[in-house]
């Protein structure tokens, strides 16, 4: 991508609304130093309006993830329905939604046209979506993109839960767990998608949660370099709901601490062709 | 069967209109223009927009994408013709820098949205619009949205086809031919024709 893409033609740059002004100065692109979660930028988009509800770690996810791209103007995000679809409001980068479940698939076509139509240049693609997309309609799909090895790098913003569609149960809610439309509860165990990454071909793969937004900003800066060079990667970040799970959207934080105590501890895998990618172009330093 | 010509006319044509492709209009061919459904030669469908332009009592040109930024070298020269066109006619301008939706909202004093653009149209009480630099397939669904909900004069100005939901649409618009839009509004004005 031209950086010209955010540059304004003079002749209207005076008609441009204070948000985009402000997205021209500030934004994400083109930033000398790669971008962290120390630094989420200015800029009203990412630090402002949302469409989410009130504290919502699907909304916190998107942003840390976003900010902690190592070339957003390079960067395609692949979407599928979900709160996670919000990220296409909630950022200026360039978006793509998909049919629901259909995100693997659709970022392995993009990113093999990419490398033809751009040979020897960085383009990112990343798959942000929700466990649903993940876990459920779209495990086939991200498996076999797995299996493939096709350079592309997936998050799931996990929040145990359809949040979108009002709280139906996915593959990723824990057993037991009562929704508003699983009322008796859910009778099976989390999909164990972190294990089936590991033996499904990826390089890389992290499990975390909002409430380490460096881990997580790190997995994300990681998973999209080894994606560029070595092969599929995923991040499996907790992102809780207060809507569905029934807390208040003050304890966001709280909630993701908890279950970094039991089942979501941090956990970084790499095959050893990637830690050596990762040590000979120097990001090999430990996430804190 | 499509017995009777359907014609793009100023709404509100109600909620949910058949698009004009599948009502059987069809878009010009090179030195033609759309208007309001049928096909006229360019030059005419040009002095048609400066008198619409002319004439209207809250004109608005709406800018998009293609327009607001310095994609390439053409984008400047053409974004100074759609500026002058815009004070010769005395209308006001609400971008449109990209299609995103707007959280919480957009500002209808100051912008206008691909995805609900009834809502700057009728806040300021709009009565010909002109589209210019938005991307074909979203110019068609807006200006169909304004076809629906409102009694807007559009106007689309393409750098491709042409627009079959505006009311009067040119195709392959440069610099100079919005230069000659302007040039008959200013005679217009002027008190000539
Ligand atoms: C093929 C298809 N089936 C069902 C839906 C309805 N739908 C929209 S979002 C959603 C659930 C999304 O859940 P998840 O992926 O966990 O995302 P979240 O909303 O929790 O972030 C469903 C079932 C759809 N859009 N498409
Ligand atoms: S329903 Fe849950 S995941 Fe969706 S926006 Fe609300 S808090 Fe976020
Ligand atoms: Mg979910």
């Amino acid at each position: 991508m031209s950086k010209n893409i955010i540059t304004p033609t003079k002749e209207f740059e005076d008609v441009l609304t204070p948000g985009y002004k402000d997205l021209v100065a500030n934004g994400p692109y083109n930033r000398s130093a790669p971008g962290t979660v120390d630094d989420l930028g200015s800029f009203r988009e990412i630090t402002e309006p949302h469409p989410h509800c009130a504290g919502c770690g699907v909304s916190l996810g998107i942003r840390l993830g976003l900010a902690s791209l190592p070339s957003p103007e390079n960067t395609i995000i692949i979407g599928t329905p979900g709160c996670a679809y919000f990220a296409l409001t909630q950022s200026a980068l360039c978006y793509s939604c998909t049919a629901f479940g259909n995100q693997n698939s659709v970022a392995t076509g993009l990113k093999r046209m990419l490398k033809i139509r751009h040979p020897g240049k960085v383009k990112d693609v990343l798959v942000m979506v929700g466990d649903g997309g993940v876990a459920d309609i779209g495990l086939d799909y991200t498996l076999h993109s797995w299996f493939r090895g096709e350079n592309i790098a997936t998050v799931m913003l996990d929040n145990e839960v359809y949040g979108n569609t009002g709280g139906q149960e996915s593959g990723m809610t824990v057993e037991g767990k009562v929704l508003n439309m699983a009322p008796t509860g859910k009778k099976f165990p989390k999909i164990p998608v972190f294990e089936m990454a590991k033996v499904a071909g990826c390089a890389y793969a992290v499990r975390t949660t909002v409430a380490s937004p460096k881990k997580f900003g790190t997995a994300v800066r990681r998973a999209v370099l080894i994606a560029r060079e070595v092969g599929p990667t995923y991040v499996q970040v907790y992102t809780p709901c207060p809507t569905n799970l029934k807390f208040s959207p003050g304890k966001t934080l709280e909630a993701a601490k908890d279950v970094e105590k039991t089942y979501y501890q941090y956990e970084e895998y790499m095959t050893e062709e990637a830690s050596a990618y990762l040590s000979r172009i120097g990001e090999l330093k430990e996430a804190k | 069967m499509i017995s009777e010509k359907y014609r793009i006319l100023p709404g509100p044509e109600g909620f949910v209109p058949v698009t004009a492709a599948l009502m059987g209009v069809v878009l010009p061919d090179e030195g033609g223009a759309f208007v309001e459904g049928g096909i006229i030669p360019e030059n005419d469908a040009l002095g048609m927009i400066a008198e619409k332009l002319a004439s209207a009592k809250r004109p608005a040109v709406c800018p998009g994408p293609l327009l607001m930024w310095q994609w390439n070298g053409g984008a400047g020269p053409k974004a100074a013709a759609v500026r002058e066109l815009a004070a010769a006619c005395g209308a006001k301008i609400y971008p449109m820098p990209d299609y995103r939706a707007k959280s919480p909202r957009i500002n209808p004093e100051i912008e206008i949205s691909v995805n609900h653009p009834n809502i700057t149209i009728q806040h300021n009480g709009i009565d010909v619009c002109v589209f210019v630099g938005v991307h074909s397939h979203y110019a068609n669904f807006a200006l169909r949205m304004i076809r629906a909900g409102t009694g807007c004069y559009t106007i689309c100005l393409s750098d491709y086809a042409a627009s079959d939901e505006a009311m009067i649409s040119l195709r392959d618009v440069d610099a100079a031919k919005i230069g000659a839009i302007t040039a008959k509004v200013k005679s217009i004005s002027k008190g000539g024709v």
